[in-house]
């Protein structure tokens, strides 16, 4: 890669990417590979790991120890929690969520692939596609991470076998098939030696694929390609009466994030649940008026009517407008320790609106190893079932898969206020 | 092998630095959705400097929904201290200022002696202001990229009724569905900048013309060494004591320094440095080899674990 010089300071785009697979799978080594090769590690911080790799016997620098983070984590050579690491290249910057393979596996990597637009599945080219390999990448799928990037690592380990690496590509390529992943590349990689990763090295001549830095700096920004509906839903409502300015005496501004689409002076939009419609007058960022916002743009809506809108609703295009909805049917994860239980209320937090909510029903649970549907009546930690749930409030929904933001929604235990579960919606539910 | 999708973008995306703006944004915005009273933390450096004007571009014309509130440790520069002042009042905002000297006099912070640094004893102050307004919410200008316990802490980070932070037991935060609910008694603490580096915020400051303390910028100051560290001495307070005074054998320097991150002046080092704009600055920032804590922090290099332990602790 090149050298940062003082005229690429600027990285002038953002890409999240999250990586999947154990300790074992050489992740850690991957991560402080990159880090390490793009020269984000800094002197002090590598004399540390130097220091530390010698304390415990060891010869080279383990890169892996780049990653480690909490105090019980090094007592315990395990890793807990998802852990965010930054990098930048002359053209992108990068923040990728490192998601631990072993411990709480599902919760995990179900958060870290909620903010990745990229995963990084690694497979130790000794071992193949396992179990765990299936299950990260069904879970990828079900966040609906848009690519993926198959690491076949450890090729030290296997003499750089070119069949070994096409044998291991073609049986993940019928699993991809067979579970409907999209955007699949394949790489044969040595974290250890840095073969590549950023640089291409000599070990493996028959491999004209691009590197997996090179993959990253292509890789689309944007969560999808598709175009969106103008989804915005509205935190925060700005209405700075007390000010000495009698100008803004009637400004109302709504404050959101544009969630998916975008928006300009004119447009003609609803506000839902209420329905009512009106037209965009101001679009403002700070002090400077805006002709338009676009997708993930924060952002405050003036609208020429007067009409009645507050946080936990939703200002939508009147001619795209998602379901409103008191049912919905969806995936969700469970994170909690103590079961779900369809005799509780839970609150539900879907965009900015929080409604409290009923389990009407568990269609089946998902073995995320063999992907079989099983019955269930309630749900321990870490399970993935299809569920039915009834709503105190109306939500404003689009399916997971049409639009990441309004498609989402977290569970959120009244009586310890923890964040217990996460939801992707299928549909809105029977009798909306 | 190559699908055609990842070669191609076609959509508009906001440039890096103006998606951060627009995720920080989001979560003030948030914070102020969801918490009845939040306090925003404002030091005078310059990650709270970002977080000013981010809440300007989420809240005005209105005033913001939260006071500004900081925790003096009295070791703070008096170029910061005027800096605070001074940019609370052009903001026509609220300042409240808490001092750890308060909850000496108080006998709730005890020194082991006169010149130990106060960083730590913060978390003493810091709490009971909390309990004193009541807060729910603390939003701070702690990034990600700043320390390993950092990395991996929530952006709306839960801390029980005794201000403690469980790395163990954290809240999983998905998409950007934040939760800020909490009990009473209970607190949030909120990182809008969670996913800023050091280099981004330097970029920040630029792109958006802001204005810094004089000691982030290469002046002349008297320092000694002191355990492999620039230590600065002589250090004039605000009430017009002086701090930090040289000790037997050791020999004053006047070296070209500036400061990478401003805090309690007995455990912050300057860096050798003639970068005097916020544009040297960026690029000595590109390519310095030392990281900003390992530079500058004295106190996080006492263990490996010390930022997790103060965390722990009710530190933000």
């Amino acid at each position: 890669m090149a050298n940062l010089t003082q005229t690429d300071t600027h990285a002038d785009s953002l890409l999240r990417f999250m990586t999947c697979g154990s300790v074992d799978d050489g992740k850690s080594t991957l991560i402080g590979r990159l880090l390490f090769d793009t020269k984000t590690i800094l002197a002090d911080t590598l004399n540390q790991i130097e220091k530390t790799s010698k304390k415990r016997g060891m010869e080279a620098v383990d890169l892996s120890l780049l990653t480690d983070g909490l105090q019980a984590e090094r007592e315990q050579g395990i890793t807990i929690d998802v852990a965010y690491r930054y990098f930048s290249t002359g053209t992108r910057k990068y923040i990728i969520a490192d998601s631990p393979g072993h411990e709480q596996y599902t919760r995990n990597m179900v958060t870290a692939a909620s903010t990745a637009n990229l995963a990084i599945i690694l497979i130790d080219a000794r071992r193949g596609v396992l179990t765990q390999t299936r299950r990260h990448s069904y879970l990828a799928k079900l966040v609906g991470i848009p690519h993926l990037v198959v690491a076949v690592n450890k090729m030290d380990l296997v003499d750089h076998d070119r069949a070994t690496f096409d044998r291991i590509c073609a049986e993940y390529r019928a699993f991809a098939d067979e579970i409907g992943l999209g955007d699949v590349r394949f790489i044969p990689m040595s974290a250890l030696n840095g073969d590549n990763i950023v640089d291409r090295g000599e070990a493996m001549p028959w491999y004209s694929g691009a590197t997996l830095l090179e993959i990253l700096e292509a890789a689309p920004a944007a969560h999808t390609e598709q175009a969106e509906a103008f989804r915005f839903p509205v935190q925060f409502v700005c209405r700075p009466q007390a000010s000495d300015d009698p100008e803004l005496h009637d400004y109302r501004g709504f404050m959101g994030r544009v969630e998916s689409g975008e928006v300009k002076v004119g447009d003609r939009v609803t506000a839902l649940p209420s329905g009512q419609a009106s037209v965009v007058k101001r679009i403002e960022l700070g002090a400077v008026s805006l002709p338009q916002a676009i997708h993930e743009q924060s952002v405050s809506i003036l609208l020429e009517d007067e009409i009645d809108v507050s946080r936990g609703d939703m200002l939508v295009p009147s001619d795209a407008q998602p379901v409103v909805t008191k049912a919905i049917e969806g995936m969700v994860c469970w994170f909690s320790e103590t079961p779900l239980s369809p005799a509780r209320t839970y609150l539900v937090r879907h965009t900015t609106r929080t409604s409290k909510a009923k389990v009407d029903g568990i269609d089946y649970k998902v073995d995320v190893n063999t992907l079989a549907r099983e019955p269930a009546t309630g749900l321990a930690m870490n399970d993935i079932a299809r569920i039915r749930l009834r709503l105190a409030q109306p939500l404003a929904v689009d399916p997971y898969t049409e639009n990441r933001a309004t498609g989402a929604f977290i569970v959120i235990d009244e009586s310890t206020n923890n964040t217990v579960g996460a939801g992707m919606i299928v549909s809105a539910g029977g009798g909306a | 092998m190559s699908t055609p999708t990842l070669q191609t973008p076609v959509r508009q995306t906001l440039s890096h630095l103006d998606w951060l703006e627009a995720e920080a944004i989001h979560i003030l915005r948030e914070v102020a959705g969801q918490c009845e009273r939040p306090v925003l933390l404002f030091s005078g450096g310059k990650d709270s400097i970002c977080l000013l004007r981010l809440a300007e571009k989420a809240f005005r014309p209105a005033r913001f929904p939260f006071p500004l509130m900081h925790i003096d440790t009295g070791h703070n520069y008096r170029e910061v201290v005027d800096f605070r002042d001074k940019r609370a009042a052009e903001l026509g905002e609220r300042l409240i200022v808490r001092s750890v000297e308060d909850s000496m006099a108080r006998g709730t912070v005890v020194l082991k002696s006169p010149d130990e640094p106060r960083n730590k004893h913060q978390s003493v102050t810091l709490l009971e202001s909390i309990a004193e307004f009541e807060f729910d919410c603390c939003i701070g200008g702690a990034r990600r990229d700043e320390e390993k316990a950092r990395a991996k802490e929530r952006i709306m980070s839960f801390r029980d009724e005794f201000g403690q932070w469980d790395p163990k037991n954290q809240r999983p935060e998905l998409w950007n569905l934040y939760n800020a609910r909490a009990h009473k008694g209970e607190n949030i603490r909120a990182f809008p900048i969670s996913n800023w580096t050091e280099m981004d915020v330097w970029q920040y400051i630029e792109r958006e013309g802001l204005e810094l303390p004089s000691i982030y910028f290469a002046h002349q100051r008297d320092v000694v060494m002191r355990g492999g560290a620039m230590m600065p001495v002589n250090v004039p307070l605000a009430d017009g004591s002086v701090i930090n005074v040289p000790r037997a054998g050791e020999t004053v320097e006047n070296r070209l320094v500036r400061f990478r991150t401003v805090g309690d002046i007995t455990c912050t080092a300057p860096v050798e440095s003639d970068a005097d704009t916020v544009g040297k600055i960026v690029i000595e920032t590109a390519t310095t080899t030392i990281t900003e804590r390992g530079a500058t922090r004295l106190d996080d290099q006492t263990s490996e674990a010390s930022m997790e332990q103060r965390k722990k602790e009710g530190y933000f």
